[in-house]
């Protein structure tokens, strides 16, 4: 086409414009030096900015004391005398707990109402499909505030506590459970353990070569299982049952001891948990529907029994095509959690991006360490899926 | 061929069709078969009936049958009651209904919030409904919709300005979902294309841009769009906190389309660019005219799920402060009159917010199937 301009009638820069690799150059050049530009024009706004108001850009407020009380901080023993360092560690570490905890428990539910929203029970398979519908369609917000509101107002208050069996407590204030104590000998018992499940994961490679070789077929999970269990339960009654549960109990107000799952996470878990799952449940069910009849009916043609062909034939070809929404299912938990601030769960925002932002007013710095914290946990999280959905993909031969 | 008797009175092959089992047919069959086959199914159903009685007598007496509807405070309502605190107290919600619908907004100026509604049914018609006579020209309406009600609602040019401070409650809702909505869509594939063009410096851009708006919670953006994106502008500019919210809720809502739609470019067989190329069609024709329709045909789903995403996530500007519907209803619990129904405040928000997903999902599936127009081999 370039060829066919007449060359009089057009200039140097137009008859480049018409060339397609020089024009994609130039494109690309003009896109780059306009972003370029907005940026250092902005960043040369942010330095005037803050310059007018007095403001320096430095991370050394993270050394200095925070001078705030944070709650709910299960792993890092917190004072307010710490460092806003302290205590974005504890955000972290909070927002990891509940996603973790939230990413498991809506794993197993959205699987079970993913199977029963597929049951041959019609009444199930609508009331599953009514509470999904219903779920879904609401901000996971008013469900968050929804559940918080049912905790704190509705259960009794400490001296009244929902008792179970004496060791574990449900009130306004929490969920108490024992907290186990570990003693002398216990570190004996981990490492028996750990040795366990190594010698499993050894076993089951070894016996999946041998099937692969002569078609023997071992009963890999119940050995593995009895490894495991026997192993450590044989080390743990070796060593004398060197564990404790600390009991929690009612002292003045509140209770003492145990571990405490405070109103704010139990709210947060619970409400991530049933809003995830529900779209966890129709991924699932999308999944193995998505498994075309005709592979069962091979299946039972070649004489596999049904859970067989369930185990062997079904769930590997629904996983792949479950996994890849199921991550970006998980990656929404994560970055919902955020909301924790709204019922004072102090996670990252609620931490870093919000009292230490208040008491520092360092808006710019505090802002790019959550972003950038939020960054790394959905990294992190993507890779591992990836990996993850590498290792079930089809392999074509 | 045996002319037998003894067995039966018919001629082989002349029997009259038997009517099938009572058990495989009609009421008792359909009983039998979805919830009484097997001991499972027999539990599941027990279990079912079970909880269904647990949950909806109770349900039904709270919110309708026991529930008052007219009462002055929350005292007055408890009073009505059989048992106080016992069932809804709707007097409540219907006292603050303008509240929940206009938010803050001047009392003599809301016909404008009226008339913007009335705009927005008559822009999401033609949208929706194909088959509207005129539609083509009905479209250029539908482009100046936002840009009209944006005038409407803050004023200026003749009319009274409202701050937009003063917007709340469905209507800011509304507001930030239909700007969302209309905006984030072509940007969105403006991205995905960029995203999937040759230029590398553009793709990388894009990547870089896309990824790392799905990395952020949309509220940690908020949060930046509140405490320092003013930083970033020139010295002495302000700059409104509705617009800046707007701005953060179309880039975010705006990334995720751009993942959904070149997922829908990725189903394109790469036969039709070349095609398209063969016939000496430039990349805007051919995208124009090849690619996107059927690029965009296939995303649907997915681009409904994001813009019901975003307008749930509406509800997120309560955490910087602004009062859209849970906002205002957080604010009347705080109401010493009313304090203690949030029960009321919160099921009367989930059903306007599944009442508008709900039939955005359904729409996307009449859509689909509507479309479904038969490639799939």
């Amino acid at each position: 086409m370039t060829a066919a301009a007449p060359p009089q009638q057009t200039g140097a820069l137009l008859r480049l414009w018409r060339n397609k690799e020089a024009r994609s150059v130039i494109v690309q050049i003009v896109t780059v030096a306009v972003v370029c530009t907005l940026v250092a024009i902005g960043l040369h706004n942010v330095s005037v900015n803050l310059a007018a108001i007095g403001k320096e850009f430095s991370f050394d407020f993270l050394t200095a004391p925070a001078a705030y009380d944070i709650t709910f901080s299960p792993f890092i023993d917190y004072t307010s005398r710490d460092t806003h360092l302290v205590a974005t560690a504890v955000g972290v570490l909070n927002t990891l707990l509940v996603a973790v905890c939230g990413i498991v428990a809506a794993t197993l539910l959205g699987f079970t109402m993913g199977v029963l929203r597929l049951s041959n029970n019609w009444l199930i398979s609508r009331m599953v499909y009514v509470f999904i519908e219903f779920t879904r369609n609401v901000p996971v917000l008013l469900h968050i505030l929804l559940v918080h509101g049912i905790v704190v107002t509705t259960l009794p208050a400490a001296r009244q506590a929902i008792n179970f069996g004496d060791t574990m407590f449900l009130s306004n204030r929490g969920f108490y459970v024992p907290a186990p104590v570990p003693e002398d000998g216990a570190g004996i018992v981990g490492v028996v353990f750990l040795v366990a499940v190594i010698a499993a994961i050894v076993f089951r490679r070894w016996a999946k070569r041998v099937q692969d070789e002569t078609g023997t077929i071992y009963p890999v999970f119940w050995i593995c299982a009895g490894v495991i269990v026997g192993a450590t339960g044989l080390a743990f009654l070796a060593t004398g049952a060197p564990l404790t549960w600390e009991v929690p109990a009612l002292k003045g107000f509140n209770f003492q001891g145990g571990m405490a799952l405070k109103p704010e996470f139990l709210a947060l878990w619970l409400a991530l948990t049933y809003y995830t799952s529900c779209f966890i449940a129709e991924i699932v069910r999308a999944g193995i529907l998505a498994v075309s009849h005709g592979q069962t009916e091979a299946s039972y043609a070649l004489g596999l029994r049904p859970n067989r062909t369930l185990q062997l034939v079904i769930i590997p070809q629904a996983l792949r095509i479950i996994v890849p929404p199921l991550v970006s299912q998980y990656l929404n938990l994560t970055k919902n959690s955020s909301l924790a601030i709204a019922i004072g769960y102090m996670d990252v925002v609620a931490t870093i991006g919000g009292i230490s932002l208040m008491q520092t007013g360092k808006e710019v710095e505090t802002m790019i360490i959550v972003l950038g914290i939020y960054l790394v946990i959905s990294l992190v999280i993507s890779a591992f899926m990836n990996w993850f959905n590498r290792s079930i993909r089809f392999k074509e031969r | 061929m045996t002319d037998s008797t003894t067995s039966s009175h018919y001629a082989p092959g002349t029997h009259p069709d038997l009517p099938p089992p009572r058990r495989t047919t009609g009421v008792v069959g359909w009983v039998y078969k979805n919830l009484f086959s097997t001991p499972l199914n027999i539990v599941l159903t027990l279990v079912g009936v079970w909880i269904l009685y647990l949950i909806v007598p109770p349900l039904l007496d709270w919110a309708l049958l026991e529930s008052v509807w007219t009462a002055e405070n929350r005292t007055e309502c408890w009073d009505k009651m059989e048992v106080a605190e016992e069932a809804a107290c709707w007097a409540f919600i219907k006292s603050r209904l303008t509240l929940f619908i206009y938010g803050f907004y001047p009392e003599a100026e809301r016909w404008r919030v009226n008339l913007s509604f009335v705009l927005l049914i008559f822009a999401i018609l033609p949208v929706l409904y194909d088959k509207l006579p005129g539609r083509r020209h009905w479209m250029w309406y539908v482009a100046a919709f936002p840009f009209l009600v944006g005038w409407l609602l803050v004023g200026g040019l003749g009319l009274a300005p409202v701050e937009t401070s003063e917007f709340g409650g469905f209507m800011l809702t509304l507001v930030i979902g239909v700007t969302g909505i209309s905006f984030s869509l072509p940007l969105g594939i403006a991205l995905a294309l960029g995203r999937t063009s040759n230029l590398p410096a553009l793709r990388i851009l894009c990547v870089l841009f896309i990824e790392f708006i799905r990395g952020v919670p949309l509220i940690a953006l908020l949060f930046v769009a509140s405490t320092m994106l003013n930083y970033f502008l020139p010295p002495g500019t302000t700059f409104d906190l509705l617009m800046r919210v707007l701005i953060m809720v179309t880039l975010f809502a705006a990334a995720y389309i751009a993942e959904v739609v070149r997922g829908g470019l990725q189903g394109i067989p790469k036969g039709q660019v070349e095609a398209a190329d063969s016939l000496g069609l430039s990349y805007w024709k051919a995208q124009r005219l090849i690619i996107l329709p059927q690029a965009l045909k296939i995303s649907i789903p997915g681009i409904v799920n994001t813009f019901i995403g975003l307008y749930k996530d509406t509800t997120l500007v309560l955490i910087i402060g602004m009062l859209d519907p849970l906002g205002i209803g957080r604010s009347s619990l705080a109401d010493a009159q009313w304090a203690g129904l949030a029960r009321e405040v919160y099921l009367f928000i989930a059903v306007f917010f599944f009442l508008c997903c709900f039939g955005m999902s359904r729409y996307s599936l009449y859509l689909e199937r509507k479309l479904h127009t038969g490639h799939e081999r």
